[in-house]
């Protein structure tokens, strides 16, 4: 651009910002505080905006994108309800470290602090739940602050940010600040390689455990398709068990030798046992939340801990770590690889009676449910759905819930980038808006949003997006009737009191799916399941798939309230007797 | 298994805690822009930490760089989380314990030092009594007239607080405290 044309509105600058930052879709709702920016939308062609129906949806809609694509997902909603209503996304990508750039209007600058219309502290509502954020007083300072929100967003460990633009910022004319080659914020500067000395410590540990395993997180993830790559790699050189997170599915493929399944408080039980037992623990990108952790004094007693991570705060925050090493997952692993195979591969037999371990704990079969010829089982209802879309392009979203733990056992995850779902924060409401991003990024995948009849209902208004934009999301829901992880819990801690956790009261989801332009279709027998999927599967529509399902049916196995990994509660023994006495009155004061 | 057998605790374990709380003093320097000091206390009230005291202002004009002094009670693995989220604020370049630092060059602790305004009104003896407790502490009379007096006093917090219970049944009317400025003994910088 020369000098002349560098000139233009605060409203220009912020679509040439994010074309100069590769953002081709925007998630979006207009109001009066971003008019200009929309108005300038309405001129261009490049960037494609998707009309949302509540800015909740746009800010899960960015995250889906965002984490099917690498890329951030850019929101652009209006000021005072357009922002508080996108606070729920922005915590929800702050906890699951997630990629997003939320643009939101803001009354003039004259009028900030007069209690203006629509008028909302937003930098100051936003300021906990973003990884950084700015509100813009002079047009001059716009595009500079636009792309360091993008470098800041992306980089280091990743995160939502805000920029809030007052509508006579976006009115104004200045000079355009060109995307800078190298950083301009001195005191933000993200470490990526991993210290050389640490990285040798570790691999020595790994090199000398009997019993090692490797537990990985989101961080692999996020960290980019190579580190994925990587992963694998190492898991083949050192031939120990892997198991990982929610957030990490993936990342090493399901169909892999040496995956034990998804750890934690649903997790499989030869992951616990494994995590319990072993003598090296190598953490990489894993936070050691509480719900994988499980009680702490009795987590992972006798073992040696490495934990890879790019946040420093992560580290020794809940379990205390013999070898941290601060870095991307990517490069530390490139290391942790190299320095393996330059050093002597150990022998093999030192593991044996780890995996002859390992496999016992596997004969357990902890995810075993009883089959029912009438009604369909929710877990049968996943391997179904597993068993007719794994040989397509496929991507999986879920909602929160009893529902979203069957999908992380019972479906298959080969690649990185295919599972999106809400770990951190647990937001009832994410999946549907998230497979609507998904699709937009990938307009010919078969995106799918595992669903709740509950949880469907937060964000089903979203509907109207997708059938708007021709986005054929399919929504299977499995439908108990009940909000089956808080029934559950409420067997489990409050007597089988199931205070308000029944919906008397279902919308018929099939008319719902037609009333919005889309397709319905119900299924309550086992022996119909496998000709409906395939009929969603094949219609061109957003689909509703109202999936009836076993209502009583429980999630197993769990690590109880205040259990350690190797205490849970496993589907054979989980008698009513035991699911009621499960845990004491102590444990129920600490949930 | 047998998990209706076992002692319990929760899913939200709260661990005992078998550490003891230490007072530390940090210096955080920042990029002084708005929201910054909004940040840093929010992340002490978000996460849960206390603020014993807290001054700040700024330090390098050219580089529009504060220094935040705070002074704050937790654990030791409290505290190196304390730091740890403190260096994550983008705004924050760089986050020194004076404490530690203090113990790694050889000293008890960092120097601290406080600013104190204190007003006293009275007459007779009182304010003759005032006049002559504020000589023995150094402090300097500020402002005054025939009913007043306001005294500077700057030292270490025992220092402050025990002046100010001095003055108390003297005719304290008010005081005003900047909280605690801190640095380490020796060459070294920040």
């Amino acid at each position: 651009m020369t000098g002349k044309n560098m000139e233009m509105t605060g409203a220009e600058m912020v679509l040439q910002a994010m074309r100069d930052n590769g953002v081709e879709h925007i998630f979006g709702y207009p109001g009066g505080a971003v008019l200009p920016i929309y108005d300038e939308l309405h001129q261009q062609d490049t960037i494609e905006h998707i009309l949302v129906r509540h800015e909740q949806g746009a800010g899960h809609m960015a995250e889906g994108y965002a984490r099917s694509t690498g890329k951030p997902g850019v929101v652009l909603v209006t000021s005072g309800p357009g922002a508080t209503n996108v606070v729920t996304a922005l915590q929800d990508a702050l906890m699951d470290s997630i990629p997003m750039v939320c643009i939101t209007g803001q009354v003039p600058t004259s009028l900030i602090g007069t209690d203006a219309f629509q008028e909302c502290d937003t930098v100051g509502i936003t300021r906990p739940c973003t990884k950084h954020n700015w509100l813009v007083k002079d047009v001059n300072d716009l595009a500079r602050i636009i792309h360091e929100a993008f470098r800041i967003a992306t980089s280091g460990r990743p995160g939502p940010v805000v920029v809030d633009v007052p509508k006579d910022v976006q009115f104004a004319t200045g000079i355009y600040t060109p995307k800078p080659d190298v950083s301009v914020k001195s005191s933000y500067q993200p470490k990526l390689s991993g210290d050389l000395d640490q990285i040798r410590a570790a691999v020595e540990l790994m090199a000398g455990a009997r019993r090692p395993i490797i537990y990985s997180g989101g961080g692999v993830i996020n960290s980019g398709p190579e580190a994925s790559q990587l992963l694998r790699e190492l898991v083949e050189l050192t031939g120990a068990p892997i198991t990982s997170t929610l957030m990490g599915l993936g990342a090493y493929p399901a169909s892999g030798k040496n995956w034990l399944g998804m750890l934690g408080m649903h997790g499989a039980y030869e992951a616990n046992m494994a995590m319990h037992d072993c003598d090296v623990m190598l953490c990489i990108g894993a936070r050691f939340d509480d719900r994988i952790t499980g009680r702490l004094d009795a987590f992972s007693p006798n073992s040696k801990k490495i934990h890879i991570d790019i946040d420093a705060s992560s580290i020794n925050k809940i379990v205390r770590v013999d070898v941290p090493i601060i870095g991307d997952v990517g490069h530390v692993l490139e290391d942790m690889v190299r320095l393996w195979r330059a050093s002597k591969a150990p022998d093999r037999k030192q593991i044996a009676d780890w995996w002859s371990q390992i496999g016992r704990w596997r004969g357990r079969n902890s995810f075993a449910y009883a089959a029912n010829a009438d009604v369909i089982m929710p877990q049968y209802a996943i391997q179904r759905l597993y068993e007719l879309t794994k040989d397509r392009d496929t991507y999986i979203t879920t909602e929160v819930g009893q529902h979203q733990m069957w999908a992380a056992q019972f479906y298959g995850f080969e690649q990185p980038n295919r599972w999106m779902t809400s770990g951190g924060l647990g937001t009832m409401g994410y999946g549907f808006p998230a497979a609507i991003g998904v699709q937009v990024a990938h307009r010919d995948s078969l995106v799918i949003d595992i669903a709740g009849d509950a949880s469907i209902q937060m964000c089903i208004q979203e509907m109207s997006c997708a059938v708007q934009h021709e986005l054929p999301v399919k929504i299977f829901i499995l439908n108990n009737q009940y909000m089956g992880m808080v029934r559950q819990w409420q067997q489990l801690l409050h007597g089988n009191r199931l205070s308000h956790s029944y919906t008397e009261s279902m919308p018929d989801f099939v008319k719902l799916a037609e009333a919005y332009g889309g397709v319905g279709i119900r299924c309550d027998k086992p022996r119909d399941l496998d000709d409906a999927i395939r009929t969603m599967i094949d219609t061109p529509q957003p689909v509703i798939f109202d999936c009836r399902v076993a209502s009583l049916a429980n999630c197993f196995p769990m690590i109880p309230s205040g259990k350690a990994h190797n205490d849970m509660l496993l589907p054979d023994e989980a008698t009513d007797e035991a699911v009621a006495s499960a845990i004491d009155a102590k444990g129920r004061a600490l949930v | 298994m047998n998990a209706q057998h076992q002692p319990t605790g929760s899913a939200y374990f709260i661990a005992k805690e078998t550490q003891r709380p230490e007072t530390h003093t940090l210096s955080v320097l920042v990029a002084n822009e708005p929201g910054t000091l909004a940040r840093v206390i929010g992340l002490f009230s978000g996460r849960g930490y206390n603020i014993d005291s807290l001054t700040v202002s700024e330090t390098e004009h050219e580089a529009h760089l504060s220094r935040i002094t705070i002074v704050t009670t937790a654990t030791p693995h409290v505290l190196e989380q304390i730091k740890a989220q403190l260096e994550r604020i983008v705004p924050v370049h760089r986050v020194v314990d004076l404490t530690v630092r203090s113990h790694e060059l050889g000293h008890d602790k960092p120097i601290e030092r406080e600013l104190a305004l204190v007003k006293v009104t009275g007459t007779g003896d009182n304010r003759v009594e005032a006049l002559r407790l504020a000589d023995a502490f150094r402090a300097q009379v500020i402002d005054a007239n025939t009913e007043h007096f306001i005294f500077e006093i700057t030292g270490r917090v025992s220092k402050i607080e025990q002046f100010i219970a001095i003055m108390k049944p003297l005719g304290l009317v008010e005081i005003c405290r900047t909280g605690i400025a801190a640095m380490n003994r020796g060459p070294q910088g920040m």
